[in-house]
């Protein structure tokens, strides 16, 4: 008691209440904490909870190969030399012994022969680069099809897809970089589209390359858009999409105990943040077990840039590939009707480039689709509720049937950048391939749709069939008076809320506006409304689930079970609104 | 020449003079035409009789049904008067002739005939007309040639159909350019003279033999040096990256991530 009554001056109560390490190691992480404020961090970062499912790992798989491409990309400007003036080969690789060729191309070369790793950091940047894009766009399929999309997420859904954008340019610009004879035939279709554009193209190519393509300009300026601006935004952008990753905390899977108002999971520290410390080495591995034994992108075969020679089995990488491919497929005539024209104008004349222009339609519906869909979505639906609770495919079907559609469309697209390959590969006739790849890329997205929905709806009944009457338990059981049966097996208390709890509301008709009057535009809304939820499977609501279980004659201590089953509860709300 | 030129009013020398004219025309042409024949029926440049006798032999044999008994050509194969004893080489030798089947092209396959016997059928369709014939070895000796400059001429030449790196690549209507990887230096040399199936002739105006053999240098060059980044996935580019950074790279991460978010029991 006399301690506590003892008083300290000003200077020792500081003292006291001053955490006194005891080891070196802790006077010195205690320095820097006190002027660093760590603690505040950790605490806030490391009890962040998020959810456990492997396709939730997209996006890091996407993230580490960013982090991959950057430290090898730094290791290979040390030697790249991004510059257009002529020099003669005079490298350890002997084909091209004594060549006239540029810097860029030189040094990529010596790269890949004189420098000693200097192969192997190559190949590791363009595989990471092919992973980063492969990474982001299957975290999209995933945030598409699980409906996280939704909100509050729309924006960093746009922010996702402008990180792909960037993405594609940055590989894009990469593949460039070296001057050889397959990335200035890449770079020659990019001229061509720009050329097509009417009216401006001519100037936009003239301005992109300094004049004539190929011009003297135009590696250095890829170079500067290919080190320095894209991968400053592609930062940028990360650090605001993990920021709101952050802010609106991580979506899960429904199932019980899982809510709008909770997640679910395991907080980030100690546990996860050594999982995903140590799968930014997993990453690194598979990457460099890559890179050590696949040769990627062998620039010594092309030989040094020349417009005249164009090679066989000249693509673009893959995530450029349906650019490539849908100009493949786009008829430059039907029948003897060329479909390019000049359309007359006072000046003389603007030849316009049908078969290149019309192909960039779907390209730009494509990408202009993926940026709007969160809110077409929430326009045909009327649904404007947050959700936190991922849809599994299946009980959204109108969604991951289109989605499938568009993917579909996309593959097409993409698949044409290899007609060649299929036909000399498949022994196909190389014109075959494309009629049927016309064919598909017209009706492929349809079928796609019709099949995807009719999949869903039938997985939908199944999961309905098993709430009510279980799983066929594949034991046939005969009565005393000779009648046979097969005996189910009802799901458990888990299973049965994950078949049970999703929505699927009635078509909502058309509704009037303040004026009350019915828009064109809210009939349009309606019919959309009406295509999406028609053919619904309405989800097992909790008087048919009380009555089948009674009328199936399970004890009374079987419907009391039955009764207490929150899960029919939670998801039996089949209109919402 | 006082006596001749006294004669030269003779009644008879216009007879004479016509005569003489008459005679060296037609000795000449005489000479003329034996040189020709001794060159073209019995025996070609570098071929015996006695090859070209067992040559007709086996094309009788075997390949008369499609090019006709005098190899003159039909309905189901072309003449082979004056394609060269360089056609029989290339088409013989790398067993795309006899054809297994008709179709877009010629299938390569293990050869049918052995050196000899595709020596004698050389000699015979040689014997028909004259045409491009078996380079000299000289030409096909890749020591003497220069890779580098063989390498430019390929992809100014070449690389359009046979892909960069000579892995082959697509035509119209099931027809393809071939993998060049393995193929002997003589058979690139005659494919280039000749232009079987549907490739070019590149003729010596065209890329005179020292080109070609530069070209025939560069291939063997490249095919010994393999690929120097590990496993070349088939020499085809990105369109192979692709699919392997979506099926090897994306099953092992997606293997990795199952793992890692298992729970442990």
């Amino acid at each position: 008691m006399s301690a506590s009554k003892q008083t300290y001056t000003e200077d020792e109560y500081l003292e006291v209440n001053e955490y006194q390490p005891k080891s070196n190691t802790g006077r010195i992480a205690n320095y820097v904490d006190t002027r660093v404020g760590g603690t505040s961090m950790v605490r806030e970062f490391g009890r962040k909870v998020f959810p456990d499912h492997w396709t939730f790992m997209f996006g890091e798989v996407a993230l580490y190969s960013f982090i991959i491409t950057v430290i090898s990309g730094a290791f290979l400007t040390f030697w790249f030399d991004p510059s257009m003036a002529t020099t003669r080969y005079s490298g350890s690789y002997a084909p091209l012994q004594g060549l006239e060729m540029s810097m860029a191309y030189a040094t990529s070369l010596e790269l890949s022969f004189d420098v000693r790793g200097g192969l192997f950091m190559r190949q590791l940047h363009h595989w990471g680069a092919l992973m980063f894009v492969l990474a982001m766009s299957v975290h999209m399929i995933r945030v598409f099809f699980t409906g996280a999309f939704r909100k509050p997420r729309e924006l960093n859904w746009v922010v996702g897809a402008s990180l792909l954008i960037l993405g594609l340019g940055a590989g894009f610009t990469g593949y460039s970089l070296p001057d050889e004879v397959l990335s200035g035939n890449g770079l020659r279709i990019i001229d061509g589209m720009l050329k097509a554009i009417p009216v401006v193209g001519t100037y936009t190519s003239f301005f992109l390359f300094g004049g004539e393509f190929p011009g003297n300009e135009v590696i250095p300026r890829l170079y500067a858009l290919h080190i320095f601006i894209i991968p400053a935004l592609l930062l940028i952008l990360i650090a605001v999409h993990l920021f709101m990753v952050v802010m609106h905390k991580h979506t899960q899977y429904p199932g019980p105990g899982r809510t709008e108002r909770n997640v679910v999971g395991y907080p980030i520290g100690p546990v996860y943040a050594a999982k995903a410390g140590g799968f930014f080495f997993i990453v690194l591995g598979v990457l460099s077990l890559l890179a050590g034994t696949f040769q990627i992108n062998a620039l010594w075969n092309y030989g040094p840039y020349d417009p005249s020679p164009v090679q066989a089995g000249t693509q673009p990488d893959w995530y450029i590939g349906w650019f490539d491919g849908v100009l493949r497929i786009m008829p430059g005539f039907i029948g003897n009707i060329p479909l390019e024209f000049v359309l007359p104008t006072p000046w003389g004349g603007n030849a316009i480039a049908t078969p290149v222009l019309v192909p960039m339609i779907p390209i730009t519906l494509l990408l202009l689709g993926v940026f709007v869909w969160p809110w077409l979505e929430t326009w045909i639906t009327g649904d404007k509720r947050e959700h936190h609770l991922l849809d599994r495919p299946r009980n959204a079907p109108t969604r991951t049937a289109f989605g499938v559609a568009m993917v579909v469309w996309y593959l097409v697209m993409w698949g044409a950048a290899s007609s060649d390959l299929m036909a000399t590969h498949f022994a196909l006739s190389l014109n075959d391939v494309i009629y049927w790849l016309r064919a598909a890329f017209f009706l492929g997205p349809i079928i796609a749709y019709i099949l995807t929905k009719r999949i869903c709806l039938a997985l939908q009944r199944k999961d309905r069939e098993v709430a009510l009457h279980g799983h066929e338990a594949g034991v046939i059981e005969v009565s005393a008076d000779g009648e046979f049966h097969e005996k189910h097996k009802l799901p458990n208390e888990y299973e049965l809320w994950t078949l049970v709890s999703y929505e699927a509301p009635a078509p909502s008709g058309p509704r009037p506006n303040a004026k009350g009057k019915i828009t064109a535009l809210e009939k349009l809304r309606a019919r959309l409304n009406r295509i999406w939820f028609e053919d619904r499977v309405v989800p097992v609501s909790r008087e048919e689930y009380l009555e089948v279980m009674s009328h199936h004659g399970h004890g009374p201590a079987a419907l009391e079970a039955a009764e207490s089953r929150q899960a029919i509860t939670a998801g039996s709300s089949t209109d919402h609104r | 020449m006082k006596a001749l030129s006294q004669k030269r009013r003779h009644p008879f020398a216009f007879v004479a003079l016509l005569l003489l004219g008459l005679l060296l025309t037609g000795g000449l042409y005489a000479a003329a035409t034996t040189v020709n024949q001794a060159q073209a029926s019995n025996t070609p440049d570098g071929f015996s009789s006695e090859q070209v006798e067992e040559g007709e032999r086996l094309f009788v044999a075997n390949c008369a049904t499609c090019h006709g008994m005098n190899a003159e050509g039909s309905d189901a194969g072309p003449s082979l008067v004056g394609v060269g004893a360089a056609s029989v080489e290339f088409q013989v030798g790398t067993g795309r002739m006899p054809m297994q089947m008709q179709g877009p092209q010629a299938q390569q396959k293990p050869p049918q005939f052995n050196e000899e016997q595709t020596t004698q059928l050389a000699a015979y369709v040689a014997s028909l007309g004259a045409g491009p014939g078996i380079p000299d070895d000289e030409w096909l000796d890749v020591d003497q040639g220069d890779p580098a400059r063989g390498g430019e001429l390929f992809r100014i030449n070449c690389a359009m159909c046979h892909n960069a790196a000579g892995a082959g690549g697509a035509l119209t209507e099931g027809k393809y350019a071939p993998s060049l990887h393995g193929v002997d230096a003589v058979h690139i040399y005659t494919a280039m003279t000749t232009g079987p199936q549907n490739m070019p002739v590149f003729n010596d105006a065209n890329i005179p033999p020292e080109d070609k053999r530069d070209i025939i240098a560069f291939l063997k060059t490249y095919e010994k040096q393999g690929s120097p980044g590990g496993f070349s996935l088939g020499f085809l580019g990105p369109v192979s990256e692709g699919l392997l950074i979506w099926t090897l790279g994306l099953a092992l991460l997606v293997g990795s991530m199952v793992w890692l978010t298992s729970r442990s029991s």
